[in-house]
């Protein structure tokens, strides 16, 4: 039993889809569990912090962490798997890129904390009280994590090995990394697990797509009736294929949604909200500034579409309007 | 590109650091010609000469923010002039979007700039960085490699997680009022 690997899991800032995908291995989990030793997987098993702690520096083969970090928590939490494991592999898109919960780095600690505590408007709470760090209880004092500034992606607060994509990772994906793990097939450090060319080169559609787009309107999903056969961009839809990394089986849009970028960018890449920020604009229609702000105005959040899953990974991690540094005006 | 500031601390020292991205028909030409006429404008542009201001990647402009730039100015040619018959319309198209994408940021509207300047306009290239160094210097720096410094705080000296010790620190002194 001790001579199989041993594996962890762990998850920070995320929606448990991660955890959940585990077991959308089916049957194919029984070989894995066969194969290896789980040490630590705090949604299913009973280990604790205490076992992790006992264990020898780098005795865990590898540890799949998926989920931003924003709590001391978490960071405590990756820290102490880091030292206790071979390989680290960030799982899915938060761990990556941030996540969704990396939207929240579009507003400061203070702007998050005010709102969810206090002008909500499903709060009750004219006391104002806010959660406290510490508090006495009978004499004994209760902690709470420290709610950080900002969101971050793993591999900003420890080194990362690998990284699984997507959001969340595919069990094709999943099954191919753990077998790569069994074999000592991994590639280089720094890799990601899944092929480094854009969604476009799978995508079905991809016969469709016109050698020139002038897109003159963007149409959001709900709000259009989207052709199943052709290019989504070629319908004005915004579909984050062009800057995303394929792998996924191309899986929304053959349910005729469009890619929302869960799989990140491919290694050619830097930032991924920027490079579909070039593509869009340059694939939109208008010559003069009205009739090029009117075409571009029909996309209603930049920011919530380029940046879905990356906000934290992209070269400016966050908004940059903190009131307590700088003289930057909102607008 | 080392962006180091020699005089970082003294608000006094700090000047505004553009980066420019001048496309080699037009308005590097201008640039050239501003300095053959001996033009005197303000030293704060680092100006970087690319084909066509359709070639710039809107990864660039993020990028010399990220490395330090208080400012990123894309100078093409007027519409209808593009060598390449519209490389210019694409960069205003991402221009715009970029803009709306850099308000949502937070990044105030004078750090980002597009002007078409022909290669006779030498003039056109002063002005217009001396105006936008005036506006940066009235609103300071942007200073992104001390903003990620300073976020980076909360996660501990040396890379030791002080947390722990804070919350203990913070638990005495509760202790204490009781």
């Amino acid at each position: 039993m001790s001579e199989k690997p041993k594996i962890g899991m762990y998850w920070c800032a995320s929606c448990g889809g991660c955890e959940e995908s585990v077991v959308d291995l089916a049957e194919g989990i029984l070989d894995v569990v066969a194969a290896v030793d789980i040490v630590f997987w705090p949604v299913a098993m009973d280990f604790k912090r205490a076992d992790i702690e006992a264990m020898p520096d780098g005795s865990i083969a590898a540890t799949f962490i998926n989920g931003a970090v924003r709590t001391s928590e978490q960071l405590e939490m990756v820290r102490l798997l880091r030292q206790k494991s071979a390989a680290v592999i960030a799982y899915g898109s938060c761990a990556q890129m941030g996540g969704i919960p990396g939207l929240a780095n579009q507003k400061d600690r203070e702007d998050i904390l005010r709102y969810v505590y206090e002008e909500s408007p499903t709060v009750e709470n004219a006391a104002q009280i806010r959660p406290q760090r510490t508090h006495g209880v009978n004499g004994a004092t209760a902690t709470l994590p420290s709610f950080h500034g900002n969101v971050r992606t793993l591999d900003q607060v420890i080194p990362v090995e690998y990284y699984l994509p997507g959001c969340p990772p595919t069990p094709r994906l999943l099954a191919a990394a753990v077998q790569a793990l069994l074999e000592g097939a991994l590639p280089a450090a720094g890799s990601v697990l899944a092929p480094d060319t854009a969604l476009c080169e799978e995508c079905p559609r991809r016969d469709s797509k016109p050698e020139e787009l002038h897109i003159d309107q963007f149409h959001r999903p709900h709000a259009v009736h989207i052709d199943a056969e052709r290019c989504l961009l070629a319908q004005g839809v915004v579909c984050m294929g062009p800057a995303t990394r394929g792998g996924c089986e191309a899986v929304c849009v053959q349910g005729n949604m469009p890619c929302t970028g869960c799989f990140g960018p491919t290694s050619r890449v830097k930032d991924q909200g920027a490079k579909m920020l070039s593509s869009l604009a340059a694939n939109s229609a208008g010559e003069e500034d009205a009739a090029i702000t009117g075409v571009l105005e029909s996309i209603p959040d930049p920011l919530g579409t380029l940046y879905r899953y990356g906000l934290p990974a992209s070269m400016l991690h966050r908004s940059l309007s903190d009131t307590n540094r700088s003289k930057e005006q909102s607008t | 590109m080392n962006m180091q500031q020699p005089n970082s601390g003294e608000d006094a020292a700090w000047r505004p650091r553009i980066v420019a991205f001048f496309c080699n028909w037009c308005t590097y030409t201008a640039a050239d010609l501003a300095g053959v006429s001996r033009m005197k404008y303000a030293p704060n542009t680092r100006i970087v000469r690319v084909m066509c201001s359709g070639r710039i990647d809107p990864q660039f402009v993020l990028d010399a923010f990220r490395h330090g730039a208080d400012g990123v100015l894309i100078g093409g040619c007027h519409p209808g002039d593009c060598h390449y018959s519209e490389g210019n319309y694409k960069a205003l198209r991402r221009y715009h979007l970029l803009r709306r994408l850099l308000a949502d940021m937070g990044v105030a509207e004078q750090r980002f700039r597009l002007e078409w300047i022909s290669a006779s306009e030498g003039d056109k290239v002063k002005s217009v960085i001396d105006q936008m160094v005036a506006q940066l210097q009235e609103l300071g720096p942007l200073d992104l490699p001390g903003r990620r410094a300073d976020w980076d705080a909360e996660l501990g000296e040396n890379g030791e997680d002080d947390l722990t010790a804070g919350i203990a620190a913070e638990a005495a002194e509760e202790v204490s009022h009781v």
